[in-house]
């Protein structure tokens, strides 16, 4: 669904993030799966450190 | 006291389930300071600052979870730190009995037909969430603040590209389809299309139509940043021409900081192609002379002139929607004495406010506005959900406590003569925040009096009657405790001001 489909079509949300607005969205009656999300594994740390790593002389 | 902690090796759970399991711990008795959060660097910064520091935790990751308690004895602490994983456990239990995707990528798998993505990871990885969002072809909803300026940019760019939304980041509420998404108000569907960069601006205005009868298509957020000079407006721009084109739409609301001047010409086209009437509220921002759109300077302004404009009837701003009401009220109150002090929960309630009393009552201080000066004496509005005061807490808006805190101090406080006050309510929102403001205010007014000096409490409500909290009781409990609520924050921050400058009657009020 795009914008050229205007604005009025029936909402089928995925979320990420707070289980709140999954179960908001869920109680207004729209369909809603939820992801059990998780950080990923060593987080933000290894892409700092990758970046570091490519600023570094070689 | 007794500092006692437990780390979980590998256990996540989202910073506000986590935040509530806090809030129940340190009601266990003899606790007096609990924190359950994830080991990043930036919460063991957060606990070392606080105090809490055990050796249990000094090698948690950030993929651990980390409760620390301090409490009267230590076998308080144990107690709690047992009650504390029974709750997370509890919770985990709860969660874990449907069989849920584990990536987006996942859930598409399972909902290929889905067309909105609603994001509210931590901000470090929530572009990547929108990016892949965006990229199968899903609207977005993203939530999450700490989004790079850069990576705001790209999003929206390629949103545009395919046609799609990128509500935000740092997008607080929307309504899509007649479904309100992240903090939203309870609002009848209508014929008002919003688009905000404000998420506070946004519920102050479409719970205002709501009391005047009005109700909305849809209420597209675009974050904060959109008309700055590097995003350019992108979902502005987007955002009105789809409403231009929306056969339920018959006017439109823009609320916005002001926009950059790099940006203002192409909001004005932007604003001129909708061929619909639309009313623009750049909170510190007038029109310029021939400006598309009717310009407003405060969110009661906006949905009152939309109102006037749907309605074809002649409007012009005006100080109260009662003058005299507001007339007798405060001549039954006599004049205040003191210093005015604003503590808001809404940010951009707080600006409005901010502005509004600056020409009124002089140099203002707080945390609030452009330079602003602290602590400074005279009269203050802070905005209490700004970082300074959030830091590892809750938003005040979800907890009411810390606000109930420092307007108990303001009874002890000799220069406080007038407090201002927001509540806010909604999905999201604390169940019953009235409460806890009332019985602060109740005590605070006590105190005042005890020691031979009064202190009025001015409040607005921004929420409907089909709020879970319900906008009428929660009025009704801030009037019991003697709170003088208005129907509008702007008219709250006008009330405070003539309170304590009774010579601002003719400019407010007008001749008699």
């Amino acid at each position: 669904m795009t914008l050229d489909d205007g604005l009025d079509q029936p909402l089928r949300v995925i979320n990420v993030g707070l289980d709140l607005f999954a179960e908001q969205a869920a109680a207004q009656g729209r369909a809603v799966l939820h992801v059990d999300w998780r950080p990923p594994a060593g987080g933000t740390d290894i892409a700092a450190l990758l970046a570091q790593m490519e600023d570094e002389p070689s | 006291m007794a500092v006692r902690a437990v780390v979980r090796r590998s256990f996540y759970q989202d910073s506000i389930a986590l935040m509530s399991v806090a809030a129940r711990v340190r009601a266990e008795p003899g606790v007096s300071e609990a924190a359950v959060l994830m080991g990043t660097p930036a919460n063991h910064a957060i606990l070392a600052a606080a105090g809490l520091v055990a050796s249990e935790i000094q090698d948690a990751a950030p993929g651990d979870l980390v409760i620390v308690v301090q409490a009267e004895t230590d076998a308080a602490a144990q107690a709690a730190l047992r009650a504390a994983g029974t709750m997370l456990d509890e919770r985990q239990r709860a969660t874990s009995v449907l069989r849920r995707p584990r990536t987006l990528e996942a859930a598409l798998g399972e909902r290929p037909d889905a067309n909105l993505a609603v994001i509210s990871v931590p901000g470090a990885y929530a572009a990547a969430e929108a990016r892949t969002a965006l990229r199968r072809g899903l609207h977005v909803f993203l939530f999450s603040d700490n989004v790079p300026l850069a990576d705001e940019v790209e999003l929206k760019r390629l949103a545009a590209s395919r046609r799609l939304l990128c509500m935000g980041p740092d997008c607080g509420t929307a309504y899509l389809a007649g479904v309100g998404l992240g903090f939203a108000n309870v609002v009848p569907r209508g014929r008002v299309g919003c688009v905000a960069a404000s998420g506070t601006g946004l519920q102050a205005v479409v719970s205002r139509l709501a009391a005047l009868g009005e109700g909305i298509s849809h209420g597209i957020g675009v974050g904060g940043r959109d008309l700055s000079s590097e995003v350019g407006g992108t979902m502005t721009q987007l955002a009105l021409a789809a409403l231009a084109r929306d056969a339920r739409t018959e006017a439109i609301v823009v609320i916005s900081k002001p926009p950059s001047p790099t940006v203002l010409p192409e909001l004005e086209t932007a604003i001129r192609a909708t061929g619909k009437p639309v009313v623009v509220c750049c909170l510190g921002a007038a029109g310029r002379p021939g400006a598309p759109g009717t310009w407003v300077g405060t969110l009661d302004d906006a949905a009152s002139a939309v109102v006037a404009l749907l309605r074809k009837v002649s409007w012009a701003p005006g100080s109260f929607s009662d003058p005299a009401a507001v007339r007798a009220r405060i001549a039954g109150l006599g004049a205040a004495r003191g210093n005015l002090l604003g503590l808001y929960t809404g940010g951009t309630l707080a600006h409005e406010a901010h502005l509004l009393l600056d020409p009124l009552l002089g140099a203002l201080g707080g945390n609030v506005g452009a330079g602003h000066r602290g602590d400074s004496g005279g009269h203050h509005v802070f905005d209490l959900g700004a970082d300074e005061f959030t830091v590892g807490r809750p938003h005040p808006m979800l907890d009411p406590d810390a606000r109930a805190t420092r307007v108990r101090e303001a009874g002890r406080d000799g220069n406080v003569g007038v407090l201002l006050l927001d509540l806010v309510l909604g999905r999201g929102a604390h169940a019953n925040p009235a409460d806890a403001l009332a019985r602060a205010v109740r005590e605070a007014r006590e105190t005042a009096q005890r020691a031979g000096r009064s202190l009025l409490a001015v409040a607005s409500v921004v929420g409907t009657e089909g709020d879970p909290q319900g906008v009428r009781g929660q009025v009704d409990q801030l009037r019991a405790a003697g709170v003088e609520v208005l129907p509008s924050n702007a008219q709250a921050a006008r009330f405070a001001a003539l309170a304590l400058r009774p010579d601002l009657a003719a400019p407010l009020l007008g001749a008699r």
